[in-house]
């Protein structure tokens, strides 16, 4: 990936970024840690890798995505909204009575969700059967899956690990949002996922990790995901562990530990989102941010 | 009209569907010899999937495969379909509007050797709490192929509670059934059994006979959709007999007796009622006679509560 198209990348991040933190500070309430450590990664995704249609949501032959941590929804809703899918008009709507966006995904209400997610480990399994459901079809497509370091915990994501590798699931690309945080703390001291690459790797799956915030990183990693799963009858699932920071670029998130689900209204979301500007003005000629505060 | 294993025509049904419908898929976890559908892989091997001891994992790849247009049927003790993938199957199958066929074999006294662990009496009342899904309890080998038939043909999720052993054919090869309709069996006067599975509607008919000879006519309702349930049937006869007595191989709490108390309380119909079934208890080893008899599910039972109520 060249450094200009990464630059565009890391642009459409940004207002990926602020859309959901606006959707959620709209709101008063939600998931702003594990959804702004995803935000790089779906961005990537979906302006990068994926094949989708935002006029034709269902459309048969598709890339398909399980957000099987399905609390970071509203970043999906973000990124969705700004590809064309639904007005970005509906952002506002975060759980409120009847709206089309709910606090996790939900197959049948949003286009272009292509999965109900929320119950944790669930979506993975579902992930393998959609990518199984593809195989029969001799499809060529790509299922991404993106699981929690928290998510992790549940049984049923090795359960779906294990038949995966088994059954050489080559289309089959996932990612685990290591962001080291989850619900009531460090991931080390709840559950340590310490080992994580060997646990992959003695499930039968290609892994790889890199930084998830780092689009020329995640992109090499996904193209060499691709190369392998392209390799026959020894072509693996891919797993990709993405290093993350749980709250990446809400100032008033980042670094918290309890940063999992938070209450904030649109002064701090404004703020939040006034930050990141200045920090892109900042990037993009330095000093610029101070002289205009100026 | 001759018995067959209840497993043999639920999988000889998939094999013959499977062979004109690319779509149909088999999941299994580690009880395909149980469940019988080792003449589906050998028909159809690139097409039937052995999750291992892995049940969650199992609903989840049905609930996936049935988003990519598959129509998988998943299949386990009724016991782990539905206590231990309750929340798989109400979630990524039922919630997510998908088109998922959930098997649970061995139900209630039919787990018989695998005792109190592996003898489900509360699968359909959990099953019943989960909107939409339909819930099916085949009578003999004829209503169980069928009504495979009709769970690949009708899109939605389904909960299919399947005895494995031989059962007597209650019904000729050509019989027609639908979702949601009973079939009277026996037609009486007087009183009316109404009957879930074949292990009960069995103990029915045996029952209607033996109060026949002591001069009282029994009608037989064989309710097989237990969701939705045929609510008219029931309450035609509780109109014309007055007397409804209804018999599960389940807890009377939550299943067929509090679904038929459900619509006879609302209907405003003077009706007398009994539920014959397991009474809050859990399951326990024995054979299946001596369970039946152990928790009052035989027709010398049903016998004894119909004069009860006369």
């Amino acid at each position: 990936m060249t450094e200009t198209r990464a630059g565009e990348l890391r642009a459409i991040a940004r207002e990926i970024r602020k859309l959901t933190i606006d959707e959620i500070g709209y709101l008063g309430v939600g998931h702003i840690g594990g959804a702004m450590s995803v935000v790089e990664l779906l961005t990537l995704l979906y302006h990068e890798h994926m094949d989708t249609d935002a006029k034709n949501p269902r459309k048969k032959d598709r890339d398909w995505l399980v957000l099987s941590k399905g609390h970071a929804g509203p970043t999906l809703y973000a990124t969705l909204a700004l590809k064309g899918f639904f007005p970005l008009e509906w952002l506002h709507t975060l759980n409120t009575g009847g709206t089309k966006l709910p606090s996790h995904c939900d197959r049948n209400l949003t286009p272009g969700v292509d999965m109900t997610t929320g119950s944790l480990g669930q979506g993975f399994s579902a992930a393998v059967g959609v990518a199984l459901g593809l195989r029969m079809d001799g499809s060529g497509k790509t299922v991404y899956a993106v699981i929690g370091d928290g998510e992790s915990d549940e049984g049923q994501v090795w359960e779906a690990a294990m038949f995966a590798g088994n059954g050489g699931l080559a289309n089959l690309i996932a990612f685990t949002d290591y962001n080291k945080q989850q619900l009531d703390g460090f991931t080390k001291d709840i559950q340590n996922l310490d080992s994580l690459e060997e646990k992959w790797k003695a499930f039968g799956w290609f892994v790889q990790r890199v930084d998830g915030h780092d689009f020329a990183a995640m992109d090499a990693a996904i193209l060499a995901a691709k190369k392998q799963g392209a390799k026959g009858k020894d072509a693996k699932p891919s797993m990709i562990i993405l290093d993350t920071i749980k709250g990446k670029g809400c100032d008033f998130a980042e670094g918290l530990v309890s940063n999992h689900n938070m209450s904030f209204g649109m002064d701090q979301a404004n703020a939040a989102i006034a930050a990141l500007d200045a920090a892109a003005l900042d990037a993009a000629a330095p000093g610029a941010a101070a002289a205009k505060e100026r | 009209m001759g018995t067959k294993e209840m497993r043999a025509a639920y999988a000889d049904t998939l094999v013959e569907l499977a062979a004109t419908n690319p779509d149909i898929v088999v999941l299994e976890a580690d009880l395909m010899r149980a469940t019988g559908t080792g003449v589906f892989q050998k028909a159809h091997p690139d097409r039937l999937f052995n999750a291992g001891v892995a049940e969650a994992n199992m609903v989840g790849i049905a609930s996936g495969l049935s988003a990519t247009g598959k129509i998988p049927f998943a299949s386990t003790f009724a016991c782990f379909a539905s206590r231990r993938v309750f929340d798989q199957f109400f979630l990524s199958a039922n919630y997510a509007r998908l088109n998922v066929k959930l098997v649970g074999t061995d139900p209630g006294v039919t787990a018989a050797y695998n005792g109190g662990t592996h003898m489900p009496f509360e699968d359909l009342g959990l099953m019943r709490t989960i909107p939409g899904l339909t819930i099916i309890e085949p009578s003999d080998p004829v209503s169980c192929a069928a009504f495979t038939r009709l769970a690949a043909e009708t899109y939605g999720c389904f909960y299919l509670r399947l005895p494995r052993k031989a059962a007597p054919c209650l019904y000729a090869a050509e019989e027609k059934f639908r979702i949601g309709k009973a079939k009277t069996l026996r037609k009486g006067k007087d009183l009316c059994f109404v009957a879930l599975g074949s292990l009960m509607v069995g103990s029915a008919l045996a029952a209607a006979e033996t109060l026949a000879a002591e001069g009282i006519q029994a009608s037989v309702l064989d309710v097989l959709s237990l969701k939705p349930l045929d609510a008219e049937a029931v309450l035609g006869e509780a109109e014309s007999t007055g007397r409804i007595i209804s018999a599960e191989n389940h807890q009377i709490a939550g299943g067929l007796g509090s679904a038929v108390a459900e619509i006879l309380a609302e209907s405003g119909i003077r009706c007398k009622f009994k539920r014959v079934g397991i009474r809050d208890e859990f399951g326990q080893v024995g054979t299946q006679d001596w369970l039946a008899a152990h928790y009052g599910l035989t027709a010398a039972d049903l016998v004894r509560t119909a004069k009860a109520l006369s």
